[in-house]
């Protein structure tokens, strides 16, 4: 029998990768190529009606995107979102993780479903569920604040507080995937480590800071990327919750887009909302993997 | 012509005619096929599909029987969308080309569907109908169905805003009935807010409605965009002062600072004298009968809005839904007998017993007695004096804008006319592409004129 030669086997592999780039580049390059150039249009309900209502406006799209004021309260409220939620779902599921994994804790299977049960239910009824528990007068959080002498607050109603209420809905409701990754991490770091420090005499704080977190680096690295990047893409939570308001406070900018592309069919406005934050998303994770390096050297 | 192009061109005539030889012939080879299965003389039926939305398109499933009973070998397929998703799916099944052949539509959408050319004009269906009269509507609500010259719909049901108020706190604060001017209406919500406890007010207006502001902008004379639709006037006189009435009443604490959303319960609320006044709609005279406490059932009642000078100055929206037919049907004669079947004072009044919709026809009202209730009267006046928000297909952003100012405003201290000023240039910016299109269509008809 011969051995295939390299040119057959590259023709083997493009024949086995076709269907996977077919599909990718129908259904993904194309509209992504699509709604680039949708950017640069006015692309809207006229031309939905006539083709020859478009017009090329160049930057225009951007230029007004970025004199626009709801759109800088949008970002402003996407980051405020990544950087407080994103950091707190971290330290939620890693405490949890540490908690579930713990040696006394029994019943582990039981807690880490309970755990991961928010992140398989239906947002939209966990949203409702939330909506009562947030109300400001027969609200369970408020009557909970009340028995502590604390004034109730309008979690819903109040610009300032709203994307608090926001922020831990979301934290409630992603823990418990990363705290299932971080397990998973835990689970990986031999246990002649945890050993060997405590021959050494580390405490339990130490044995945490120089065991378990160096060795959770790439898994803890994996996770916070992907929960940045989901997190830059908040839309269902507002959307159920609050429908961006009060005062936009907790308009997103995928929530503004939304709006703009699907709700006043501003297609070329929305599509070049997508694209800053594609480009933002992009320069956050540059500065994170920047960070990271810096780190490490 | 180069030489190259009269070389190429026996060559892309040929093409072109093969293309165009498919062209012709497919569709003919489909029409053929499809009117084999649509020929009616030989016993196949019409199917018609109709679209409603929430409530009413479940409702109308039980007045179709009739209707296929007259009209042997029609069927009508209804389908029911809910309200939320209804404008979303209209839009796709055009852009889609599946649109329904008739279907209920908001009559603030019908300037935008209009635009882009899916529904068909009726003028000309409704000169030789004789179930049909535009004399036999509601004048202010018949118009929200016309764009220009052309007639898009035909009115179904009809909406519109009226005060809903307890009429125990308002005897309590010295008021015998609703006062129908902005200036009594104000010292009436201010005893009223006097004699009311602590976190009670004399009305609730939710911040989240764009009617209110709206309205009120409208009954000082404000037509809020200019002639053609080409500018925002919200900035001018008589919008600055409908709003400052609306902003002042939760200035002044008349009104809570409150959305819809904030308020679990307001027919709780309203029961417990929370606020003595409501504006809304006609679907609330049954929510208030079944929802209220029955020793509150006598203590309610409604009344036309109050205007800036008394009643003729007091008008309201002109809502409601319309049936429009669309222009891709390919039954657009069997669609019009439905639309006539469902106009009839008969239909129209079990309409009404079905839904508690208020009916679109005046005769139907008396049929039903509706005109000689007491709480629906409030209606049958206000249905008199109701204008049409300005018939562009950018309205309901534009409304959105409008509240956002309001809530700049009410929440966050902004001055009224920087507000307003700013509010203007951003309707201008959503209008520009308006203006544009405005503008070709008119060098395009000027220059068709200078050609002649």
């Amino acid at each position: 029998m011969k051995a295939p030669t390299s040119a057959e086997q590259g023709g083997a592999a493009w024949l086995f990768l076709t269907p996977a780039l077919a599909l990718i580049g129908l259904f993904f390059f194309l509209p992504v190529a699509a709604s680039f150039l949708l950017s640069f249009t006015d692309f809207d309900i006229y031309a939905i009606a006539d083709l020859a209502n478009v017009r090329l406006v160049g930057l225009r799209n951007y230029t007004r995107l970025l004199e626009s004021p709801i759109f800088w309260v949008a970002l402003k409220n996407t980051f405020y979102f990544v950087l407080v939620g994103g950091p707190l779902t971290m330290a939620v599921s890693l405490g949890a993780a540490l908690l579930v994994n713990a040696k006394l804790v029994r019943f582990k299977s039981l807690f880490r479903t309970l755990y991961f049960a928010p992140f398989i239910t239906t947002l939209v009824a966990v949203a409702i569920v939330w909506r009562y528990l947030y109300h400001r007068q027969y609200g369970l959080v408020n009557y909970a604040l009340g028995t502590v002498g604390i004034h109730p607050i309008d979690w819903l109603g109040d610009p300032h507080w709203a994307m608090p209420a926001i922020i831990l809905l979301a934290v409630w409701k992603n823990f418990g995937y990363n705290m299932l990754i971080f397990i998973a991490g835990l689970q990986a770091i031999p246990e002649e480590l945890y050993e060997a420090a405590y021959l050494d005499g580390a405490g339990p704080w130490r044995r945490f800071r120089h065991v378990t977190l160096p060795m959770l680096g790439p898994t803890l690295l994996f996770v916070s990327l992907i929960t940045m990047i989901g997190f830059f893409q908040l839309f269902a939570e507002p959307y159920v919750m609050t429908q961006g308001g009060p005062l936009r406070s907790t308009t997103s900018l995928v929530l503004l887009m939304y709006e703009e592309g699907f709700r006043w069919w501003r297609m070329g406005y929305a599509a070049a909302v997508t694209f800053v934050l594609f480009v933002v998303i992009l320069i956050f994770m540059l500065l994170q993997r920047r960070l990271r390096q810096g780190e490490a050297t | 012509m180069t030489p190259k192009s009269l070389i190429l061109s026996p060559f892309a005539e040929f093409t072109l005619s093969a293309v165009e030889g498919l062209r012709v012939t497919i569709p003919l080879v489909a029409a053929l096929l499809i009117s084999c299965g649509r020929e009616r003389s030989d016993g196949k039926e019409v199917t018609l599909r109709f679209w409603a939305f929430g409530r009413e398109g479940e409702v109308l499933q039980e007045l179709m029987p009739e209707f296929e009973r007259q009209n042997p070998g029609i069927r009508v397929r209804v389908q029911q969308i809910p309200w939320t998703a209804a404008h979303e799916k209209l839009l796709t099944a055009y852009v889609g080309d599946a649109t329904p052949d008739l279907a209920q539509v908001g009559n603030t959408w019908i300037p935008e569907f209009a635009a882009l050319g899916a529904l068909e004009p009726l003028d000309r269906w409704l000169a030789r109908s004789s179930v049909i009269d535009s004399a036999a509507y509601f004048t202010g609500i018949w118009n929200t169905n016309r764009i220009g010259d052309t007639l898009f719909g035909i009115p179904w049901y009809v909406d519109t805003r009226v005060i809903f108020y307890r009429m125990d706190l308002l005897a309590r604060a010295g008021y015998r009935e609703m006062p129908a001017t902005w200036a009594e209406w104000r010292k009436c919500m201010e005893a009223v807010k006097r004699r009311a406890g602590p976190d009670h007010y004399a009305i609730f207006l939710p911040t989240n409605e764009w009617a209110q502001p709206y309205v009120l902008g409208m009954q000082a004379g404000s037509s809020l965009l200019d002639a053609q639709g080409r500018h925002g006037v919200f900035s001018d006189a008589p919008f600055r002062r409908g709003f400052d009435f609306y902003l002042d009443l939760y200035r002044s604490g008349l009104a809570p600072a409150l959305g819809n959303i904030d308020i679990a319960n307001i027919y709780q609320e309203f029961a417990r004298g929370r606020f003595a006044m409501y504006i809304t709609g006609p679907w609330n005279l049954g929510e208030f009968s079944r929802r209220l406490p029955p020793e509150l059932q006598n203590a309610w009642s409604t009344a036309p809005l109050p205007g800036p000078t008394g009643d003729s100055s007091g008008v309201s929206l002109a809502g409601g839904s319309s049936l429009a037919m669309f222009r891709a049907s390919k039954h657009k004669e069997t669609v019009w007998r439905l639309v006539e079947y469902l106009s009839t004072t008969q239909q129209q009044a079990r309409f009404y017993q079905l839904t508690g919709d208020l009916p679109s026809r005046i005769e139907t009202w008396h049929v039903t007695g509706l005109a000689d209730e007491s709480r629906a009267r409030a209606f049958w006046l206000q249905l008199h004096r109701v204008r049409p928000v300005p018939k562009v297909p950018e309205v309901e952003l534009i409304a959105t804008r409008v509240l956002e100012s309001a809530e700049l405003v009410i929440r966050g201290g902004k001055p009224v006319d920087v507000a307003l000023r700013e509010l203007d240039r951003d309707v201008n910016t959503i209008l520009e592409k308006r203006r544009w299109m405005l503008d070709r269509a008119a060098s395009a008809v000027s220059l068709r004129d200078t050609a002649r």
